[in-house]
């Protein structure tokens, strides 16, 4: 999902941070708002950005014969929403930008959008959606971080189509999607897989601090008592 | 089952869809076009309708040893994070009972 230094238009650059950058502002005032609110959330938002920064690490091998990586943003999606994961994975794209040369500071505003918001953003609503229905959280956020790793993949997708429409937009939609989608696939169910590990050994080593945010469903609030 | 053996099973899982695609591009390798990465290939295929890329970056790690090196580095950080608070939290929660 990350889209290489200068490999995005100089216009599409900017049209990118303009729509990232409200979302990461926002972020940054939420963090501030929840964390006042509840003192106890600083360290779980250090372990969301954290998990964040050893799921985007792993280069793992795919079925199709290639490479990629998750993105471990489905689980700060979840318990802090999609404006504060974008402030995460702003972090996570930084260092890898400047240290790595992976992803690019022109590039940035686009892999955030991808990565730190569309991703997250279905993250969060596919948890609510699930949860609501009296399902366990656990395969909730299963479906969660299984879809905003896959829908990252799809957002850098549609960002170098739009920027590329080579023939056309559709063929070069399914020309990016075949390279980046497919190959997701088998990671975004390891994605969803890992993220329950942590997701279960949270829910028992603080379970009280997820029914304070209001994250469980409301068959396991109270059981862990 | 509880948490703990729902989680080694889950890891196990992990690992199998981790080591499959090795399994089944046994004897392949970057010289035959395999194990490459996606971000990669999106650029090549970019590259391939002629555009240029209009900035490059400032610092590159000079070899692949560095750059995993740095990649080790950030998994290293992530894991420590993860590591302290929830060796903090158990600790805690011993005390509690």
């Amino acid at each position: 999902m990350h889209i290489m230094e200068g490999f995005l238009p100089p216009m599409w650059c900017l049209l990118w941070f303009i729509l990232s950058i409200p979302v990461v502002v926002y972020g940054i005032i939420k963090i501030k708002k929840v964390t006042e609110e509840i003192p106890e959330s600083k360290a779980l938002l250090a372990v969301s950005g954290a998990f964040m920064f050893v799921l985007s690490s792993l280069k793992l091998p795919s079925v199709t014969g290639s490479c990629s990586h998750p993105t471990g943003n489905g689980f700060g999606a979840v318990i802090f929403g999609p404006a504060v994961t974008s402030v995460l994975a702003i972090i996570v794209l930084l260092f890898q930008a400047v240290l790595l040369a992976h992803g690019g500071l022109t590039t940035l505003g686009a892999n955030v959008f991808s990565m730190g918001i569309v991703g997250p953003f279905v993250a969060w609503a596919v948890y609510k959606g699930i949860v609501k229905s009296k399902i366990s959280s656990s395969i909730a956020i299963f479906f969660a971080a299984f879809f905003g790793d896959l829908m990252t993949y799809v957002t850098t997708s549609f960002q170098l189509a739009l920027a590329f429409p080579d023939p056309t937009f559709e063929g070069s939609l399914i020309k990016f999607l075949g390279i980046f989608a497919i190959t997701q696939i088998p990671l975004a169910i390891a994605e969803g897989l890992l993220t329950v590990v942590i997701w279960n050994a949270l829910k028992d080593a603080k379970p009280k601090i997820l029914e304070k945010l209001n994250l469980l469903s409301s068959k396991e609030v109270g059981a862990s008592k | 089952m509880d948490t703990k053996t729902t989680n080694i099973v889950l890891i196990i899982l992990v690992v199998i869809i981790a080591i499959l695609p090795l399994l089944m591009y046994g004897g392949l390798g970057e010289d035959e076009g395999y194990f490459g990465g996606s971000d990669g290939a999106a650029g090549d295929a970019i590259e391939e309708s002629g555009y240029e890329p209009w900035f490059s970056s400032f610092w590159e790690p000079p070899s692949g040893e560095i750059e995993s090196l740095l990649f080790a580095l950030q998994a290293a950080i992530g894991a420590l994070i993860i590591g302290y608070f929830f060796g903090l939290w158990r600790g805690q929660k011993n005390k509690e009972n």
